[in-house]
């Protein structure tokens, strides 16, 4: 009997099966780690994020994100010598002028510890904005600067009162901030870009701060860019820089195989440079995603770049980098052949590298491996690792620990080029929206969603076409957006069980005590109502609290609320879940809301997502104002 | 007798030890030179008060012709050595002898100005920050970055900003809906209208604020306060209702179509379409063109400077009041020529020789830059440069005696 042959289409058919089937089977065996995630223990990781050093160097104080303190090193034995319980997740440090003070802000208590840095005890606890990043002391050590990332501001902190004396308008996500050598100036980058009109590329800033009128004065502009991390100036002031993300979410994501998703990059302002530059620090086919810490050396000859997303230091040469700006007059961070030119080095180190720190000597420079509870000693004279030191950190690397790893890695996707962290930066948002289906040129526009304690708020994607983490973050992420090799099923695995150990973040519209404020219990009103005001009843299917129900505020179903646009490929959208929601600006589907006002003042023309049209502004007001305490 | 004893309490007090030294005799003349400082300071005073000095102004104008965006100016503030202008085509601002406009930008990809008419500027001295309100919203100018709030976008509840002010944490507007306030740490819109305070009308037109109180004109109601301790609202009515005649002069606000607010030292001064009106707790004094210096009773603007001295903007010029005299300053209404005119206490006026007046006769507000002014006028920019000499209304006072 003659083998029978099988047509193009019937193969095609067949494979067809086949991905559905192994997609099928992967999410049934990853499935588990959704219903497992609260069952999971999870150890008490360290993961070092930032360190400063006593004045004569002997001492490393390393801040520990997820053990809620300070670990002190002591260089020459490479030994802990100490640790100091500060607040809820710690996240930058300064010392003060004089070395007697630590600070240490506290991203969830909205404080800064002080520690005496001779007793190293917690001496004093400083209010600050929500979230509060980035931390430094003027020069004379009256005033202290806190970033706080959600309000996207600067605390004013005078530190004989106590008191925080004032905010300063930064860019939204607030995050890091440099003293200028001279103590003249305070420099201030953010995470998230600052909000403009919808599908149009994104800005950033570095907002200047003058020390002594305590104001901002200028903001270099930093166009095409959403994502700045550390900033840092040379001994002699004359350069500044800032590491950064530059994302091409105006395009399909399709393109990543042409290398067209993230441009990895740093601004380079100051003297040295004139108007301010950006240079890729990317190579043709190679990425260094995730650019984060910035050191320079005291000489001014190079300088050392965190990529965290491709657990490396990319060490730049300065007088060759200075040199090429100078000779390039055009524009050219999109050439990626350029930093040929001035990368000196790659020098791989540990898991998720973020915090940098030279001796004061310049001749080692410290790395925060943030994921292996270590620190990465680099000889810098060589460009080389010559030693790491282990902070004491859990032995064991659970399943949360390694799909962290596997979250925060660029290490899958195509080149390089990008993680899951790149858009979810520090596990939230970005801020954009992305042209991710390969359907054409500005369809199906979506915007970032929060990933916080996303248990029991399935389906995922825009419209609920994913029915479950797994599909989420496995084939759609690896053939999708990676177009690069495949998680393998226990990998897909602990991505899913670190995905859904996402914690909210702590809620700050909410009263201490619980209760609502008059404002928020009006608005409750609302979002509970069954009439209108003119006393019709208003059927159930538009009323705020049958889709946005449940302890998350989702039915998890998809609905045409009709808030479609013309560009998707259907109006039905998934209802998402409302928690934080006030952290994850701009809104619908596609991002097409600046805020949550538009939501009801632009996009519900008809009463089709909720009835609105019949409120005062008083009493959306109010509706808004609850909804930020969900 | 009596204020002999007065005298000898004063004395006992002790507060000038010195004198118990003194003889008999001594004293006694010293008792009669202390009556005699007395009688004089009783009796002399208005007249010393009277005879105050008037400032003279240099003035320069500016229009479009030398960069001012637009020659009808609604509004201006000094920051510093700043200045910002409030047209109805652009917000100007004046800075190291130029100037820079900012408009709305369509198309643009960051944030642009809300709207190009600015109706009403306010300066947070804490961040340096200036507020715009216009007929499109309220923007944030903060060193470069402007961040607009619209009644779609924001809290606001109304896009038409007549009047905006700064109070720590808080910005409150003067919107055509009521008074929004906006909380810059947490983002809280909080709404204050007919149905939370008690506004006649919800046109509130322009907003000044003290540490422990924030007053509102309200455009047909009069004007609001609100006390900043205990939160709440009061609201202070002509006593003649909406009549356009004084039937009660002194016994309460002038009119209730108000125009602008100044709390300054304790004291409300109140501009209407009717005259002005001075509030000091408990007694009202209102001002009408018949009976003081005011060149109308038409008022756009109040400014005080203290409790006693206040500038205002008028359709016939700029006034100044100084607790006792009067000037004007303004092209004359029929020459145009430049013109000054100076009322004493006894109601004389003469002119005062001046080569320069502000830009127009229709003045909508101004700012203080030191000594000097800066005037908005419906045609054009002015800045009043404080000179050296002065007028005095000493001679005049005389002559009439």
């Amino acid at each position: 009997m003659p083998a029978r042959t099988i047509s193009a289409t019937s193969f095609r058919r067949m494979l067809n099966v086949l991905a559905v089937c192994v997609m099928a089977l992967l999410a049934v065996a990853a499935r588990p780690a959704s219903n497992q995630s609260t069952k999971i223990s999870k150890e008490r990781y360290l993961s070092p994020l930032e360190m400063a050093s006593s004045a004569d160097g002997r001492l490393l104080y390393v801040v520990c994100q997820d053990s809620d303190e300070v670990r002190v090193v002591d260089l020459q034995s490479s030994k802990v010598i100490s640790s100091v319980a500060v607040g809820r997740m710690p996240r930058g440090i300064a010392m003060s002028p004089d070395g007697r003070r630590l600070y240490i802000t506290n991203a969830w208590s909205d404080t800064v510890s002080v520690i005496d840095a001779a007793t190293l005890q917690v001496v004093q606890t400083l209010p600050t904005g929500p979230e509060p990043s980035g931390v430094v002391s003027d020069s004379n050590g009256t005033s202290l600067y806190v970033a706080n990332r959600l309000s996207g501001d600067v605390s004013v902190i005078d530190l004989k009162s106590e008191q925080e004396t004032k905010r300063l308008l930064a860019g939204r996500g607030a995050s890091y901030l440099a003293l200028s050598p001279d103590g003249k100036w305070i420099y201030c980058t953010h995470i998230y870009p600052n909000p403009g009109a919808f599908r149009t590329p994104p800005n950033s800033e570095i907002t200047v701060i003058d020390t002594a009128r305590q104001m901002v004065v200028e903001r270099k502009p930093l166009h095409n860019v959403a994502g700045v991390f550390h900033v840092a100036l040379s001994a002699d002031g004359r350069l500044g820089v800032a590491a950064q993300l530059r994302p091409k979410n105006l395009i399909p994501l399709a393109h990543v195989e042409h290398g067209w998703a993230f441009g990895d990059s740093v601004t380079l302002f100051g003297p040295d440079v004139g108007e301010p530059v950006q240079i890729p620090i990317d190579e043709l086919e190679r990425y260094y995603a995730l650019p984060w810490g910035v050191a320079i050396a005291p000489d001014k000859s190079k300088i050392f770049l965190t990529t965290a997303g491709s657990e490396s230091v990319t060490v730049v040469d300065v007088a060759r980098l200075l040199n090429t700006v100078h000779t390039r007059r055009q524009p050219f961070v999109n050439d990626l052949s350029a930093s040929a030119d001035y990368v000196q080095a790659r020098i791989p180190v540990g898991h998720n590298p973020r915090g940098v720190l030279l001796s004061p000597d310049g001749k080692r420079l410290y790395v925060a491996n943030r994921l292996d509870d270590n620190i990465a000693v680099i000889d810098t004279a060589a460009d080389k690792i010559i030693s790491t030191i282990d902070l004491g950190g859990p032995r064991n690397v659970d399943a949360i620990r390694r799909g962290e790893r596997l979250f925060y890695t660029a290490g899958f996707a195509f080149q390089g080029q990008f993680g899951c962290a790149n858009c979810h930066l520090d596990a939230t948002i970005d801020g954009l929206q992305w042209d991710l289906e390969p359907d054409g040129f500005g369809k199906d526009i979506v915007d970032n969603r929060s990933l916080e304690n996303l248990a029991g708020t399935e389906p995922f994607k825009w419209n609920g076409g994913n029915a479950d983490m797994p599909t989420e973050c496995g084939p759609r992420t690896e053939k999708f957006f990676f177009r690069s090799q495949s998680f393998n099923q226990q990998q897909l695995t602990d991505l899913v069980t670190f995905v859904f150990s996402l914690p909210y973040r702590p809620n700050r519209s909410r009263l201490a005590n619980g209760d609502l404020s008059p404002a928020q219990e009006r608005g409750k009103a609302i979002f509970e109502r069954t009439k209108s005001k003119n006393g019709k009843p208003i059927p159930d299917s538009n009323q705020c609290g049958t889709c946005h129900s449940g302890p998350k505020y989702t039915n998890q179903k998809q609905v045409d609320a009709g808030t479609g646009k013309s560009t998707d490929r259907s109006p039905v959208i998934d209802v998402p879940q409302l928690p934080n929601v006030a952290y994850s600006a701009p809104y619908l589907h596609d991002g097409s809301a600046r805020s949550l006002e538009e939501i009801w003042t632009v996009f519900n023309p008809k009463d089709t997502h909720g009835v609105s049209n019949d409120l005062t502004k008083d009493e959306l007001n109010d509706l808004i104002e609850y909804l930020k305490t969900l | 007798m009596k204020k002999h004893s007065r005298m000898s309490r004063i004395n006992d007090a002790g507060r000038h030890p010195g004198r118990s030294r003194l003889s008999g005799g001594a004293k006694d003349l010293a008792c009669a030179a202390m009556r005699l400082f007395l009688m004089i300071a009783i009796f002399a005073a208005p007249a010393l008060l009277a005879a105050q000095d008037l400032p003279l102004f240099r003035w320069e104008n500016f229009t479009t012709a030398n960069g001012l965006p637009d020659n009808h100016v609604f509004c201006v503030l000094v920051d510093g050595n700043r200045v910002w202008a409030g047209t109805e085509n652009g917000l100007g601002l004046y800075e190291n002898g130029a100037w820079k406009v900012f408009r709305p930008v369509e198309d643009s990809k960051e944030q642009s100005l809300a709207h190009q008419a600015v109706l009403s500027l306010a300066v947070d001295t804490s961040t340096g920050d200036v507020w715009a309100g216009t007929m499109g919203g309220l923007s944030r100018i903060s060193a470069g970055r402007i961040d607009t709030f619209t009644q779609l976008t924001s809290g606001l509840s109304n896009d038409i900003v007549y009047g905006v002010g700064v109070q720590g944490d808080f910005v409150w507007t003067a919107t055509a809906a009521g008074v929004s306030r906006l909380n810059t740490r947490t983002g809280e819109w909080a709404l204050f209208n007919e149905r939370n305070t008690p506004m006649q009308e919800i046109w509130t037109y322009a907003v000044s604020i003290a540490e422990d109180k924030v007053y509102y004109a309200v455009w047909g109601g009069g004007v609001l306060e609100y006390d900043v301790k205990t939160e709440r609202w009061k609201d202070y009515n002509d006593p003649d209702g909406e009549t356009e005649l004084v039937l009660m002069k002194d016994q309460g606000l002038i009119h209730e179509i108000t125009t602008s607010v100044s709390y300054v030292d304790k004291i409300l001064w109140v501009a209407t379409y009717f005259g002005a009106s001075r509030y000091d707790g408990r007694y009202w004094h209102n001002f009408l063109q018949k009976d003081s210096g005011l060149p109308s009773n038409f008022l756009n603007q109040v400014k005080a400077i203290d409790a006693n001295r206040a500038w205002f903007s008028t359709d016939k010029g700029l006034a100044y009041y100084d607790g006792t005299n009067w000037a004007v300053y303004r092209p004359a209404l029929d020459t145009h020529k430049p013109e000054m005119l100076v009322r004493d206490t006894a109601g004389v006026v003469k002119k005062v020789s001046v080569e320069t007046a502000p830009a127009h006769n229709y003045v909508l507000g101004l700012d203080f830059q030191g000594d000097d002014l800066w005037v908005a006028t419906a045609k054009g920019l002015s800045h009043g440069i404080r000179q050296k000499s002065s007028v005095s209304t000493a001679k005049q006072s005389a002559r009439r005696r």
